[in-house]
């Protein structure tokens, strides 16, 4: 398979009310071993997904948000956030996890995973993609 | 032209699985190709043979059996989002040390890697969820 696709995951829901958002964590961690260009977008209450500080005990699920920090690592580093989103629900950048990756065409700089983009840009980006997984 | 059909939700409580059953069998109907259709999610609910709606209504999971019987479709259960939900094939369930298994004609247990292949190699993946 040497064809190079743009692939988008779309995070819409809250973390823990449905099974939504591990199961697209697990297809994102599986995907990335197939080397395509690969994005994730939260919106909605997806932007709880990566919220900091989040605490599952009372509510017996696993907390899965520390996974999200690996995914510098599997070389998935485009991740976008929508602004209204973050608004409509009070949220800034500083409420989300600091997802970092390291920059190989850039002596390894250690740099930025998420970028807050406006509804418009993140139509815009889902306009030049081959395939959207939404969640 | 090539598509693979991702279902995400199981049969009867949404829409999802008779919308991508219809959308399938018209597209085969039309002369597409269908790459593959995989189940994720609840979707996985379609595969298993003890289901038994009211005779009055429609069999999903017979209606997908009977469409990849006669078009050798590919339907492919993600195994993960299986082992949560109790689908087994036999080789999972002596894995698992389970004695007995549900997986209904038509469907394999695989791999999220197929989920991925199926938008690598199709023209298009189409989605039915909630």
């Amino acid at each position: 398979m040497s064809e190079t696709k743009k692939f988008m995951y779309v995070n819409r829901r809250a973390p823990y009310g449905t099974v939504y958002a591990l199961e697209s964590l697990e297809v994102v961690l599986i995907g990335a071993a197939f080397e395509q260009n690969v994005c994730l977008a939260f919106l909605d209450d997806g932007v709880y997904q990566i919220t900091k500080g989040q605490d599952t005990k009372s509510v017996g699920m696993k907390n899965f948000s520390p996974t999200y920090n690996a995914l510098g690592d599997y070389d998935v580093n485009q991740i976008y956030v929508e602004k209204e989103s973050l608004e409509a629900r009070g949220l800034t950048l500083d409420d989300l996890l600091d997802l970092k990756y390291e920059d190989e065409d850039d002596d390894w700089a250690e740099k930025d995973s998420i970028r807050v983009v406006s509804k418009k840009e993140l139509a815009d980006l889902m306009d030049e993609q081959d395939v959207i997984f939404s969640f | 032209m090539k598509l693979s059909i991702l279902v995400s939700e199981g049969p009867y409580t949404h829409q999802a699985s008779d919308s991508a059953y219809r959308f399938t069998k018209a597209a085969l109907d039309k002369g597409h190709e269908i790459f593959r259709v995989f189940f994720y999610h609840d979707g996985v609910n379609n595969g298993t043979r003890f289901t038994v709606p009211p005779q009055d209504d429609r069999n999903l999971q017979k209606l997908w059996s009977e469409l990849a019987e006669q078009h050798n479709l590919d339907m492919v259960v993600c195994i993960a989002a299986a082992q949560r939900r109790g689908i087994m094939d036999e080789n999972e369930a002596k894995r698992q040390g389970i004695d007995g298994n549900n997986i209904a004609p038509g469907f394999r247990i695989s791999g999220l890697g197929q989920l991925i292949e199926a938008g690598i190699q199709a023209d298009r993946l189409v989605t039915f969820g909630d």
